[in-house]
């Protein structure tokens, strides 16, 4: 994840609380988007940004997972992302995400 | 009358102790984590010249293979080297890190390049034997230094080393005391595009057949930005790049708009001869040092070599319509404007779907569309998918919207339209431009009739605006010079918006 986003996550959830931030990611492909969750749940895996062993624990969701998909106005869904989510191997990212969540989400 | 596409030119540059000393991955890591195993296990993973020429999407790129060709090679490319590999190809070369940087001496008119005198006595040999730079480049290489003074300038007076094979072999001065943006380090990226630019030139000269006195304006498209700490972004390295490629008669400009900057530069191009204002127009662009090794943290964790140790240049020659070669077609321009959203579907819609639609065209009618051709041997293991194949699924899906295509149709779709990626992952580079060169021959051999270019650009890397950008054209087979004095000074369009215009009045009138 890009440093500055790191950062941004980390004052957000210093200011609000972890507990009351959500992280929404819409990377197109499940190893960048298991890659993303991991840094705000278990801290930055390339040791390079502000969330270097940073356990933050935040909830992390991708943008077409059925969980945030089912809280959206379909016909914005369907103008924003639709095509995108026809192009994208949805199946892969949720397992990745899962099994993040699994292992690191703490809310 | 279109502007046609004459001639297309493309180097690469093997910088390998760019990549480590340059490459802003690894700049950034010496910052952040200065002694870690990265930066340690770095240099296992460095290719070496032969290995870079040898690779597939490399020969791709220079013209000895073809995108169809390439696309018959079982991915990942990196461990299955191409057998009698060249370093020339049909459009330009893969030039070594040595010969390059006597290459950026001789682009740097302030004295700022400093060689070992041993490196350049051992390099300019082979720089001599170069069919294609000339003496008036020779010349400007100089004698040399003491490694002792080279080794001071870099300890001492904020000077940017040039490294080869490891070795300490010279210098880019800084060109002020206080001024960031005369630094050594961007003049040491401003000088390597300019330089790679040049050398794109003066393969342009060669592919086209065209006297370099011919070409009268040059549009350069790359990334950097030159300038003093009163215009950091004044420019302007198409004259630069102009004058030591022996462009005497040439005046030129640059344009910016980060990956999509090369196909803003073709339409302008394109239009400016349309218009007559000039004749012979060229664009071009060297390449990034900053981009170096952007993904090589990946690469080297999978144990692959690091893969983005090439420079990429490119030039492509627009002029007036001879009655054979692909037309630039105007007639057919997407375009993403402020108020179409950054939502890829809109994107692609404006870039692909618009513009054909405004022409009375379906997305079937285009043979190939060249969108972000990145090499995905590079961005695959870096978690970023196949950015050619995202792009040619996109617009298949848009065909599947837009009831033109069966869904089932879809991976026939990207197969006939869509093509893989072989571009090094230097920013502009990529961006459609690589294939104009093997449309033009594919049109003129009668393999296909039209391709589209879409250049997209991320514009809010900038931090001055979250817009997207993208512009896109399409290529065309020639209609002949007879069929086109046939033409009307007016459109069907321009027709059809004269009878919807009267009608409306008509239907205003009645109204009233």
């Amino acid at each position: 994840m890009d440093l500055e986003n790191q950062k941004r996550v980390k004052d957000l959830a210093e200011k609000h609380g972890p507990e009351n931030i959500l992280v929404i990611l819409g990377a197109a492909e499940g190893e960048a988007a298991g890659i993303a969750a991991e840094t705000v749940t278990a801290g930055d895996p390339t040791y390079a940004g502000p969330l270097t062993g940073v356990q933050l624990g935040l909830s992390v969701y991708h943008v077409c997972e059925e969980e945030i998909k089912s809280l959206l106005d379909p016909a914005v869904y369907d103008e924003q992302i639709g095509m995108m989510e026809m192009v994208l191997d949805v199946d892969d990212i949720v397992s990745e995400m899962s099994a993040i969540r699994d292992e690191h989400t703490k809310y | 009358m279109n502007s046609v596409l004459t001639a297309a030119s493309y180097i690469l540059v093997h910088a390998p102790d760019m990549v480590v000393h340059n490459g802003t991955t690894q700049t950034t890591e010496r910052v952040v984590n200065p002694g870690s195993e990265y930066l340690k296990q770095l240099p296992e993973h460095i290719r070496s010249y032969d290995q870079a020429v040898a690779y597939a999407p490399n020969q791709t790129y220079i013209g000895n293979m073809t995108p169809g060709q390439l696309g018959e090679m079982e991915q990942p490319w990196h461990d299955m080297p191409v057998a009698g590999a060249t370093r020339e190809g049909r459009y330009g070369e893969i030039m070594p890190q040595d010969e390059f940087l006597l290459l950026m001496q001789a682009s740097d008119m302030f004295d700022l390049v400093r060689l070992d005198r041993a490196f350049v006595a051992k390099t300019k040999p082979a720089l001599e034997k170069h069919p294609l730079l000339g003496q008036e480049i020779l010349a400007l290489v100089k004698a040399g230094e003491d490694a002792s003074d080279i080794a001071r300038a870099v300890n001492e007076e904020h000077a940017e080393g040039l490294y080869h094979m490891g070795q300490l072999v010279g210098y880019v001065k800084r060109a002020h005391d206080v001024d960031a943006n005369l630094s050594a380090h961007v003049l040491l990226e401003n000088l390597a595009s300019k330089a790679s630019a040049v050398l794109a030139l003066r393969h342009l000269l060669h592919t086209s057949g065209v006297a370099p006195e011919e070409i009268e304006y040059v549009i350069e498209c790359s990334e950097e930005a030159c300038g003093d700490m009163n215009q950091r972004g004044g420019g302007n390295m198409a004259k630069a790049a102009a004058e030591v490629a022996g462009l005497g008669n040439a005046t030129g400009s640059d344009v910016r708009g980060f990956c999509a900057a090369p196909s803003h530069a073709f339409v302008m191009a394109a239009s400016l001869v349309k218009a007559g204002t000039f004749k012979k127009v060229a664009v071009t662009a060297g390449g990034s040092t900053a981009k170096l090794g952007m993904n090589a943290k990946d690469h080297v964790r999978k144990g692959l070599p690091v893969l983005e140790d090439v420079l990429g240049g490119f030039a492509v020659l627009i002029t007036a319509d001879d009655g054979k070669n692909p037309e630039i077609d105007l007639d057919i321009v997407g375009r993403h404007t402020v108020g179409t959203g950054a939502s890829p579907q809109a994107v692609i819609t404006s870039l692909v779907l618009s513009p054909l639609e405004r022409a009375g065209m379906k997305i079937q009618d285009i043979d190939k569309f060249a969108a972000e051709l990145q090499n995905p041997d590079i961005t695959k293991p870096a978690g970023a998918g196949d950015v050619p194949q995202a792009n040619f699924k996109m617009i298949g899906a848009l065909a599947v919207k837009t009831g033109e295509l069966d869904r089932g149709g879809l991976n026939g779709f990207i197969e006939q339209h869509g093509m893989v990626g072989w571009a090094p992952t230097q920013g502009h580079i990529p961006s459609g431009a690589p294939y104009m060169g093997f449309a033009r021959q594919a049109i003129l051999d009668g393999e296909m009739e039209k391709a589209m270019i879409i250049g997209k650009g991320s514009l809010f890397l900038g931090r001055l605006t979250n817009q997207f950008d993208g512009i896109s054209f399409v290529l065309r087979k020639n209609r002949g010079a007879a069929q086109q004095q046939q033409e009307p000074g007016i459109s069907k369009e321009e027709v059809r918006g004269m009878i919807a215009e009267a009608l409306r009045s008509f239907a205003a009138s009645m109204e009233g």
